[in-house]
């Protein structure tokens, strides 16, 4: 009886858990993050030179609106390109 | 109730002790034909300005120069300027004008900073200041 209650799976599950993703301004404590930093604002950057989305960076909303407007001063100061290829 | 009979004064003067020094920014490109005595004079001429009227400069960075990302009238290379400063609010309107006519400047932009950044720039000035010592 046991036996057919169990539920069986045609391909094995997924066991292993995704790591949550997490702001890392708000782990580390960053409070300002500058625009005359070009090299850790490529981080949020792919390869165009376009902004990467929180749901990729993980940021909050906070520190996501706080890059933005740095990479787009460094944008305007030429610190970083509005549009490339192959940027990294 | 609380608030003296000529409150509106009252508050404009509250708020303008607070306000009467704020922490700004300013970033210059500077076109890369320049010689190095005139980059000097140039840096030296909105240092006094800002000075003049009423600011006290906290730290100047001369970047030299730098190639940009993207070119700007037609050049490729600028001469960048980074000066922290505090000053009145007025100040930035009088000195922005000047910025705008002079013809040595191809860009400018002027930030505000909080306390934030007041702190970050300092540590990151400690921080290079340590390393130079150390070599």
């Amino acid at each position: 009886m046991a036996k057919q209650n169990e539920i069986k799976f045609l391909t094995s599950q997924r066991v292993e858990k995704r790591q949550k993703k997490y702001c890392r301004f708000k782990k580390m404590g960053i409070r300002y993050i500058d625009y005359k930093d070009g090299e850790f604002l490529k981080k949020f950057l792919n390869e165009q030179g376009k902004m990467l989305p929180r749901r990729i960076t993980g940021n909050s909303l906070k520190y996501q609106r706080k890059v933005s407007q740095a990479i787009k001063k460094a944008r305007q100061m030429a610190l970083l390109p509005y549009v490339t290829d192959l940027l990294k | 109730m609380f608030l003296p009979d000529d409150w509106f004064n009252f508050l404009k003067q509250i708020m303008a002790t607070e306000n009467s020094l704020q922490s700004y920014e300013l970033m210059l490109i500077l076109t890369p034909v320049l010689s190095d005595e005139e980059y000097k004079n140039t840096q030296k001429k909105y240092v006094d300005m800002v000075k003049e009227n009423g600011g006290t400069i906290v730290h100047q960075d001369a970047w030299g120069l730098r190639s940009m990302a993207y070119p700007i009238a037609k050049k490729t290379t600028g001469l960048y300027y980074v000066v922290e400063f505090k000053a009145p609010t007025e100040t930035i309107a009088k000195v922005e004008i000047q910025l705008n006519r002079d013809e040595a400047i191809m860009r400018h932009m002027v930030t505000r900073l909080d306390k934030y950044a007041e702190a970050y720039n300092l540590r990151k000035r400690n921080k290079t200041a340590t390393v130079e010592n150390a070599s």
